[in-house]
């Protein structure tokens, strides 16, 4: 007896009580699947595909999702999100070069870099709306490709080159192929448990809030605009930790990096796969690195191809490859 | 306490050279459900927007409980109690029905900012949320999402998320605009059921809405105050039938 009443005042009996619908069971279930198959491919992926293209996949993939967390979740479009993705890069592959820090510092060295330099940019930038936003976003990011350019310590135009990748916590030497790329693996997975968390936090359903109508997030009393920059905090600092992720592995942080068609890429990738999705940016990024890759042979013509991809995608399917397998499968998250 | 919850002083707003609102003083009593109507361009909705801090006044000044909130932002106000509804139907469209009444109540418990736990800590406030979407009689709806709700129950929403702040001034933006006569009826026996507590402001082109529930009128003409009063007293003022009802008598005829 004692037992049942505990079970009465359990929360999630509550929500069977009220009825939950059967498209969130069914949701749950594909969302299942889909981290399964996440997992699973983390942990084979070395022994069927190059490592090193795998290490570039996942770096971009928690890029875009680290974007889609702006631009499907608040509903800001960054314009600038190179800046914080190779502006960490440089930063890091400075700390681990110059001043001798191990890998873990030295990217953590890179993601506060983008942190603080989210909030700067951030802080101008949230004062406006819609395409201004976007501008202010760009206009800064390009401040940071000039002194990426210019300043003395980045390499000018050949890069920072020669990062070393050290030892891990002192003793795994990541200059063994699968070493580093279970390292890779687990800062990947770790940055993207990080976001699904906020997404689905308190703060995150008042992001959601701020997306569909901003207005009433207003007149219900948050003060929406120190949400918004804690959102760009957030997701500047999880791209810092892409780029510097990035930086370690091929021991080399690059002007394209921080090059405004980064930024373009990433909003690419991330519309691809389907924004305000959880695993969309992650598909997105995955097709579009694959198909630089598959159609390296081609040159130029891979913008092209590209191009014309998202142009099928914003006229074909407006949700992304994951935004319209939800709908087909008739959930409302995947 | 103070008989009047809300008080506006010489309120002034220009834009550019227009005056939108001229030098309006106007006393909201506690406890009733005060009407700002007006034949259009009257500056209704500008009055609306200066009480609910949305734009700044030019001049003048606003009281709430005798503090003066005239310099204050919008989700200040909606912290002291002062909250608003919007003239399109202001609901968060891709959440449910639940969510949306849970954001007026996650406030309250202060974790709004921490990115770092679990909403599943949210579902203590499923209870109180269904309360109050029992009060307005969407409670089986609660897991619909909200843009699927028919536009007479996106208001219904609305309110419901609104009275989940339990705001002691509520403001609503012409409430039953756009609606059809069923809805209409709906959402004036919600307000009217729901004022118990509370005050509430409403700007309204509806004359009969306004006839059912209001009981003090203030008519605006062209930024200024042109009448106030009991509807039985305005309605038979000259200068506004002149002003409102004269120009707009078959409206009238149509919304009655």
């Amino acid at each position: 007896m004692q037992e049942m009443s505990n079970t009465t005042t359990d929360i999630g009996e509550f929500e069977e009580n009220t009825g939950e619908p059967e498209h969130r069971t069914r949701s749950r279930i594909w969302q299942g699947i889909f981290w399964v198959a996440l997992i699973g491919f983390l942990l084979i992926a070395p022994a069927l595909l190059y490592p090193v293209f795998v290490m570039q996949l996942l770096c971009f993939a928690l890029f875009a999702a680290a974007f889609n967390l702006l631009i499907g979740f608040t509903g800001l479009l960054s314009f600038g999100h190179a800046a914080f993705f190779g502006g960490a890069a440089y930063i890091a592959g400075h700390a681990l070069k110059v001043w001798g820090f191990p890998p873990l510092l030295g990217i953590a060295t890179g993601t506060l870099f983008a942190a603080a330099l989210g909030w700067a940019v951030g802080s101008l930038a949230i004062r406006r709306q819609g395409i201004y936003f976007a501008m202010i976003t760009l206009a800064l990011a390009q401040i940071v490709y000039f002194l990426v350019l210019q300043l003395p310590f980045t390499g000018g135009e050949d890069g920072l080159q020669g990062i070393p990748r050290g030892h891990l916590l002192g003793f795994i030497d990541l200059n063994q192929p699968l070493a580093m790329y279970y390292t890779v693996a687990a800062i990947f997975l770790i940055g993207f448990l990080v976001i699904y968390r906020i997404i689905h936090s308190p703060f995150g359903q008042v992001l959601l809030a701020i997306r569909e109508n901003e207005p009433r997030a207003l007149s219900l009393g948050y003060n929406v605009d120190r949400f918004k920059l804690l959102a760009f905090v957030l997701s500047a600092a999880l791209a810092g930790l892409a780029g510097s992720t990035k930086a370690l592995v091929f021991q080399f942080a690059s002007l394209t990096d921080a090059h405004w068609q980064m930024s373009g890429e990433v909003i690419l990738m991330t519309l691809l796969g389907g924004m305000g999705t959880i695993f969309g940016p992650v598909v997105g990024a995955f097709v579009v690195v694959a198909l630089q890759h598959a159609l390296s042979g081609i040159g130029s013509w891979v913008q092209v191809v590209i191009g014309g991809t998202f142009i099928a995608c914003v006229l074909l399917f407006r949700r992304g490859i994951v935004g319209e397998l939800a709908r087909l499968l008739k959930i409302n998250s995947l | 306490m103070n008989d009047t919850i809300l008080e506006a002083r010489n309120l002034t707003k220009n834009f550019g050279g227009f005056v939108a609102v001229n030098g309006v003083d106007l006393r909201i009593k506690r406890g009733s459900i005060h009407a700002i109507i007006g034949p259009n361009g009257a500056g209704k909705t500008t009055m609306f927007n200066l009480l609910t801090k949305f734009i700044t006044p030019s001049s003048g000044k606003i009281l709430f409980n005798d503090t003066d909130i005239t310099n204050k932002k919008p989700a200040e106000i909606a912290n002291m109690g002062v909250v608003r509804s919007f003239q399109i139907s202001a609901v968060f469209p891709h959440l449910t029905v639940l969510e949306n009444v849970r954001l007026a109540l996650q406030r309250g418990l202060g974790v709004s900012y921490h990115f770092w736990r679990s909403k599943a800590m949210l579902h203590n406030l499923d209870a109180q949320a269904m309360a109050q979407l029992e009060r307005v009689g969407l409670a089986d709806y609660a897991q619909l999402r909200a843009v699927e709700l028919p536009y007479g129950r996106k208001r219904a929403l609305e309110i419901a998320t609104t009275l989940g702040l339990e705001p002691e001034l509520m403001l609503l933006d012409e409430p039953t605009q756009g609606m059809g006569t069923e809805d209409v009826g709906t959402v004036t026996d919600l307000i009217g059921r729901v004022r118990e507590g509370r005050t509430i402001v409403m700007v309204e082109h509806n004359l009969g809405v306004v006839a059912h529930l209001a009981d003090t009128i203030t008519v605006l003409a062209r930024g200024e105050v042109l009448a106030e009063g009991p509807y039985e007293v305005v309605s038979k003022n000259p200068q506004v039938m002149e002003a409102y009802m004269g120009v707009s008598a078959e409206e009238q005829e149509e919304t009655v």
